[in-house]
């Protein structure tokens, strides 16, 4: 079997398998913090409707357009590539000195042709300087480039009261100063912004103390630990959890921090299929049957590696399901709530909450404070003997300063407010190549939005991003949707049209039903 | 007749097809010459068309004519 049940002996620690195993909870209620009346809430909401998004095909013709479009594109880049070679015209992207031409070329490689030829026209739509608080407006200074998007220059106008819709600002708290913010003042004043430590030395402070506990009774787990950046947070602990002979596995779209954690730890690592659990299951039990790639011998230890909201595509895992499936194959379940976290669960306490599942259903929670918090920074929370280990082993606690106490405080503050209010994400997604005629035509009509192309997205999949926020009021949501639509006219990218009537309502108050209102959101899926 | 619309209309396709085929993308000069060889293989294919296009339907008329008439003949 994958996971013996007697005790295994991780990377040197004892790792009790009483970690996982939710029959503990009633007879040892020294171990457990949590609550029994947790538990018999759990009411199953997940039964009720399973939220698969299932984005429908574009038809055919836009993929051959998209994909001619790109042979143009590649054609010219051809073209330009032999110019430049030929010395017909002068190049502006880096090249080697005129004694190494000979030497293994380092700049004018084939795997730059991308971003020299394509990227290089289209840059002018992303990397725009701003210049005020990220909230539901946003000034951004205006940039001019000269010579076709290889250099740019400030202009001096500000272009301002642009509608945000690309900061992750979900719960709208990235404001200016106000009264709410006389702590995060205080802090300042107090303990100075720089900690000039890292965890393990000098770095831990009291408002790492009280903001962990905050965030533990927030979370409804047993202890937390911060580290002071999110990234760092996941690419740093998963090594410490998993090494070589245990097997991850993770979701084909889940960030780069969490592959970078993965292939750091140096465990075998293999994808599934984006949110499918069959393929899921399919792979546990070839894995476990299978055992290690040489040896055959049992893993030592398996980890589901998810995220809560996947930010490219909207959708939300299928957590029942793979804790079902966890607990059946025995393995160990760590979820990156980076952009559910605060926006998703009735009391925004994530995507957890969301279904209703106990807190001891998954075993690592992570998550970020960057997006619905306004602050920075990341977070791992579980039992207890969980986070002493990574207190003792994680590298960010030894190599890494901590975070600052002035973010720790802004967060306190952010928690303070969201242990009341929320707000969902909604994302709309538009799939073909028009993302940059799309992202400068709703720079001019003074709205901003991420869009996102290949390389990060497939190649017949770009996307345009909108994050929603408490902060947006209805007319800017409606001005958005008009403007977008009108857009999508001139831009002929409206490929479903939308047949209920109405806008789905965007922006939500205290008492509102997140669940119909993703679904509405989800099968929503004009451009 | 309409000539406001039906221009706007125009531009509209002209718009379109700059977006498909990356004109829109492309410096000034990349443009003209793309769309030079565009209508220069369109002018040639159209003309292929013109000259051509009888001349073989005609030809392939006379081919199968003559294969059912000898047919036709043998079986006389």
């Amino acid at each position: 079997m994958a996971n013996p049940r007697g005790t295994t002996v991780i990377n040197g620690t004892f790792h009790s398998p009483k970690t996982q195993h939710s029959k503990w909870q009633s007879t040892d209620g020294v171990k457990n913090g949590i609550p029994k009346e947790a538990q018999q809430n759990r009411n199953p909401r997940f039964s009720d409707k399973p939220i698969f998004e299932s984005y429908p095909e574009p038809p055919l013709y836009v993929f051959v357009l998209t994909y001619m479009g790109y042979g143009i594109g590649t054609l010219f880049g051809y073209l330009r590539d032999f110019m430049r070679s030929w010395g017909i015209e002068k190049c502006n992207a880096a090249v080697e000195r005129e004694e190494q031409k000979d030497f293994v070329p380092l700049y004018q490689d084939f795997e730059n042709f991308y971003k020299r030829n394509l990227y290089m026209r289209i840059r002018d739509s992303w990397n725009q300087t701003v210049c005020s608080v990220p909230g539901p407006h946003i000034d951004i200074m205006e940039k001019v480039s000269d010579d076709y998007n290889w250099t740019f220059r400030h202009t001096g106008k500000v272009i301002k009261d642009v509608i945000n819709m690309g900061s992750y600002n979900y719960l709208g708290l990235a404001v200016k100063y106000d009264e709410s913010m006389k702590t995060v003042k205080d802090t300042l004043e107090k303990y100075g912004v720089g900690v000039a430590s890292t965890r393990h030395e000098m770095g831990t402070l009291d408002k790492h103390k009280e903001l962990e506990e905050l965030m533990a009774k927030f979370l409804n787990v047993e202890a937390v630990m911060t580290f002071g950046m999110g990234f760092a947070t996941n690419a740093m602990n998963i090594p410490i959890l998993v090494g070589k002979g245990c097997l991850i596995l993770s979701d084909e779209l889940n960030h780069t921090s969490i592959i970078l954690g993965a292939r750091l730890s140096g465990a075998t690592i293999r994808p599934f299929k984006h949110n499918n659990v069959q393929n899921l299951e399919k792979l546990l039990r070839e894995s476990i049957i299978s055992g290690q790639p040489r040896t055959g011998r049992a893993w030592k230890k398996i980890l589901i590696l998810v995220e809560g909201i996947y930010s490219m595509e909207g959708s939300i895992v299928n957590l029942p399901q793979i804790v079902a499936l966890k607990k059946k194959y025995k393995a160990y379940l760590y979820i990156d709530e980076a952009h559910s976290i605060g926006a998703t669960g009735p009391n925004g306490q994530g995507v957890r909450d969301f279904f209703g599942l106990a807190p001891e259903d998954v075993d690592v929670y992570m998550g970020t404070f960057t997006k619905s918090f306004a602050a920075s920074g990341g977070y791992i929370a579980g039992k207890k003997e969980l986070v002493d280990y990574v207190r003792v082993h994680s590298h960010s606690a030894t190599y890494a300063t901590s975070m600052s106490p002035v973010i720790a405080e802004q967060i306190i503050r952010s928690l303070k407010i969201v242990m009341g209010e929320d707000e969902n994400q909604g994302e709309k997604h538009q799939t073909i190549g028009a993302h940059t005629a799309f992202g400068r035509h709703l720079l001019k009509k003074k709205i901003g939005v991420v869009v996102v192309g290949f390389p990060a997205t497939a190649l017949a999949e770009g996307r345009a991003r909108f994050c929603l926020s408490s902060a947006h009021t209805r007319e800017m949501l409606d001005k958005v949707l008009e403007v977008v639509d009108k857009l999508g006219d001139l831009l002929n990218v409206k490929y479903f049209p939308y047949k209920k009537s109405g806008h789905p309502a965007l922006h939500n108050e205290k008492s509102f039903d997140k669940e119909a209102s993703f679904d509405e959101m989800s099968i929503e899926p004009e451009a | 007749m309409d000539f406001k619309s039906v221009k706007e209309y125009l531009a509209w396709l002209y718009y379109q097809y700059q977006i498909i085929s990356c004109c829109a993308v492309l410096e000034p000069w990349e443009q003209s010459m793309f769309n030079t060889i565009l209508l220069t293989i369109v002018a040639m294919v159209v003309y292929t068309a013109y000259v051509f296009i009888p001349i073989h339907i005609r030809l392939a008329w006379e081919f199968f004519s003559k294969i059912c008439g000898y047919h036709s003949s043998v079986s006389n």
